[in-house]
């Protein structure tokens, strides 16, 4: 069987930048650094408000003269968009707290619309020497856990890796021995560390790799991991994001989630078995398979159209759930036509057909309805399809399907 | 001929006696796989589907001599299942499950590195050689015997590439799904040597998706050491970033993994790509005749 060779080179060369295996689940930063005073990283004081008056609160109990509010929010890029405001007063915290809350923050990360801003995290601000960058992730490639670490804290790591990839230090660990402290050296020292800061580091990567495996996570990222005024090591942002095939073992974690974080359209997708995700197109796709889907997606945009979104109806087709995918598609008002590929496998198309027929009679389909039938009973399905007397058209291969769905769409 | 599955191979089933494997088994058997038998613990001694049922791998392989096994059984289960089959000496593991955890499949391909055995998956098709041997969930039918090899990180996609080169007369010597997994065992690199030394493939159909650089790497590959024709077509072009595409594996982050960068390495290795999912079978076809 053949095995990439796992290499351990400490320096990153050009190019070969981990790509993390990423997964659904987001946490927010202060549920992050929860697991991370948990597992033994280091943290400033902090305390999660949900209101002005928990936020004026939180700054109280922590005490001293200068504070950070920083809105909780799926994505990043907080800092630029307001999202992360310095004040110097208790007034200043509930003005900031009364500013983020309830609005929605738009970073360069987050989309149009941004994302609400449910709590804010209040901490105690931290005197900083040094900032820099710190990574725990599934490295696929690989197959291995990887440290990446750079001395240029604060900075997006794509582009440390893009533009000065020698300040990107990497280290894959074996499954079989774990981290090794040798392999926590090389990074401190390659971060030019003193002694104490380096052993600190140690268990710092110590108690990161515990997370990552006791969460089942696939992405543990502090950045910036800082060096504080006094010579420690502290965790000024927290970012994990958790493997939702592991969640069935977290019961715990997977109560962390917050689904206003998420596409309201995904969410009820996902409720029906269905993997949905929204476009900016005109012509809604309904395809069975991940792989089909996305090149069907694919093949109406090589043909001059807009996919509306992906979404993949799976393998255990039901008529009912044929009827939930076309509500879903139709629930975007800027679909103009509707794409509908199905290449039968263990799915027959003749009962695929009939999901069509009950679909399109219950939702009272008003748009241009494109079918294209493959497989496994395909003959028989497309025959009931024409008999049904509905307003819809019938596909004779892949790229007449996607033809007619441009057309429809552009109302020829 | 045709590559690590042909009519001689010897198949069990791991979650034999429950749906799924009750399903696929009968599919397999109906097309003329040799399923000798299955593997559901607290059922040895019975039979089902006409065959005997065994408690381990072990039991099942030292009963019936069986080669390659189809596990069926739950994402929890099945690194288990895995390592037990690896643990019995079976040479070709297919392992159909969706949803193992990444970190689950981590230690699991670190283990297998001390084994002989062939992982086919996991969340994959599977594995087959028309007319000789099917393990997986694929619809037999639409496929037959001939010269292309398939290879593919999609289910149904693959089908269509099947259906393609069926229609154009080509057929396929054999298909395999490599899976939708970030971390998973066959890689592209591998089917590309067992088809690059199989007499029987006179091409290879490479059906990549976005997410990861396994499609990057085989480029570089195939350049180096591929000497048959490859036609290749990668899903995704219009995957936006950061959304994972229904696969776990297929999601384009920071800029890496995106269907653009691997047509461009496919293209610089000198493969033949094609844009458009229709045109896969097409291309083979004018590729074989030139």
């Amino acid at each position: 069987m053949h095995w990439h060779r796992i290499s351990d080179s400490l320096r990153c060369p050009p190019g070969s930048l981990p790509t993390a295996a990423d997964t659904a689940m987001h946490l927010h930063e202060y549920q992050a650094k929860t697991l991370f005073a948990d597992h033994g990283v280091p943290v400033p004081p902090g305390r999660v408000a949900d209101s002005v008056e928990a936020a004026v609160a939180a700054a109280r109990a922590l005490g001293g003269t200068g504070w950070v509010v920083k809105a909780q929010v799926h994505t990043g890029g907080r800092g630029k968009a307001g999202g992360v405001r310095r004040c110097t007063s208790a007034a200043d915290v509930g003005a900031a707290a009364r500013a983020l809350l309830g609005s929605r923050l738009v970073t360069h990360q987050s989309g149009r619309e941004g994302l609400p801003v449910g709590q804010v995290l209040v901490e105690s601000v931290s005197a900083v020497a040094r900032e820099l960058y710190l990574a725990a992730l599934v490295d696929r490639a690989a197959g291995r856990v990887a440290f990446m670490a750079s001395a240029a804290g604060g900075m997006d790591i794509e582009t440390v890796a893009a533009e000065s990839p020698e300040r990107l230090l990497l280290t894959r660990v074996d499954p079989a021995m774990g981290l090794l402290p040798w392999q926590a050296r090389r990074l401190g020292y390659g971060l030019g560390l003193d002694k104490p800061q380096v052993a600190a580091l140690g268990e710092t990567l110590q108690a990161l790799y515990r997370l990552l495996q006791g969460a089942d996570a696939s992405l543990v990222e502090i950045n910036p991991l800082v060096i504080t005024g006094d010579g420690r090591l502290l965790a000024l942002d927290a970012k994990v994001n958790l493997d939702d095939n592991a969640l069935y073992r977290h019961t715990e974690l997977a109560a962390l989630r917050d689904t206003s974080q998420e596409d309201a359209r995904e969410l009820a997708a996902a409720a029906h078995q269905l993997s949905y995700i929204a476009l900016d197109g005109d012509i809604g796709c309904m395809v069975n398979g991940a792989g089909l889907a996305m090149a069907t997606m694919d093949l109406v945009q090589l043909h001059g159209g807009k996919p509306a979104n992906f979404l993949d109806v799976g393998g255990g087709t039901s008529a009912e759930r044929v009827a939930e995918a076309f509500k879903l598609i139709l629930s975007d008002g800027r679909v103009r036509a509707v794409l509908v590929n199905i290449f039968g496998g263990i799915v027959r198309c003749d009962l695929i057909a009939e999901g069509i027929i009950a679909a399109a009679r219950e939702v009272a389909l008003d748009v241009p309805l494109v079918v294209r039938l493959e497989g496994t009973r395909a003959t028989e399905g497309l025959a009931l399809l024409a008999d049904s007397g509905l307003a819809l058209t019938t596909a004779s291969s892949l790229t007449d399907a996607a033809q007619r769905a441009v057309a429809a769409a552009a109302g020829d | 001929m045709g590559v690590l599955v042909d009519a001689d191979t010897r198949v069990i089933c791991q979650g034999f006696t429950g749906k799924q494997g009750t399903f696929h088994s009968e599919q397999a058997i109906a097309y003329g796989t040799q399923l000798v038998g299955g593997v559901t613990p607290g059922k040895g001694g019975q039979r089902h589907l006409d065959r005997p049922v065994f408690d381990t791998v072990h039991d099942a392989v030292a009963a019936t001599g069986a080669d390659a096994t189809m596990i069926y059984v739950p994402a929890p289960f099945a690194p288990d299942a895995v390592m037990e089959a690896a643990d019995a000496g079976v040479r070709v593991i297919v392992c159909i499950t969706e949803g193992i955890p990444v970190l689950d499949m981590l230690r699991v391909r670190a283990a297998l590195a001390g084994h002989d055995s062939v992982l086919i998956g996991p969340n994959c098709p599977g594995i087959i050689t028309p007319g000789g041997c099917k393990i997986g969930i694929m619809p037999g039918a639409i496929h037959s015997p001939g010269r292309v090899g398939i290879v593919s990180r999609s289910g149904t996609l693959t089908y269509e590439a099947v259906h393609q080169t069926t229609a154009a007369g080509l057929g396929q010597s054999t298909c395999i799904g490599i899976g939708g997994d970030p971390i998973h065992g066959l890689d592209f690199i591998a089917c590309l040597d067992l088809f690059e030394q199989d007499p029987q493939t006179e091409a290879v159909l490479l059906v990549g998706e976005i997410g990861g650089d396994d499609e990057e790497r085989a480029a570089a590959h195939i350049a180096e050491h591929v000497t048959k024709p490859v036609v290749a077509y990668v899903a995704g072009v219009t995957a936006p970033p950061g959304k994972r595409m229904g696969h776990a594996g297929a999601i384009v982050s920071g800029g890496a993994g995106t269907a653009e960068g691997k047509y461009r390495a496919l293209a610089a290795a000198g493969i033949t790509t094609v844009r458009s999912p229709a045109d896969m079978g097409a291309a083979v076809a004018q590729a074989l005749a030139a």
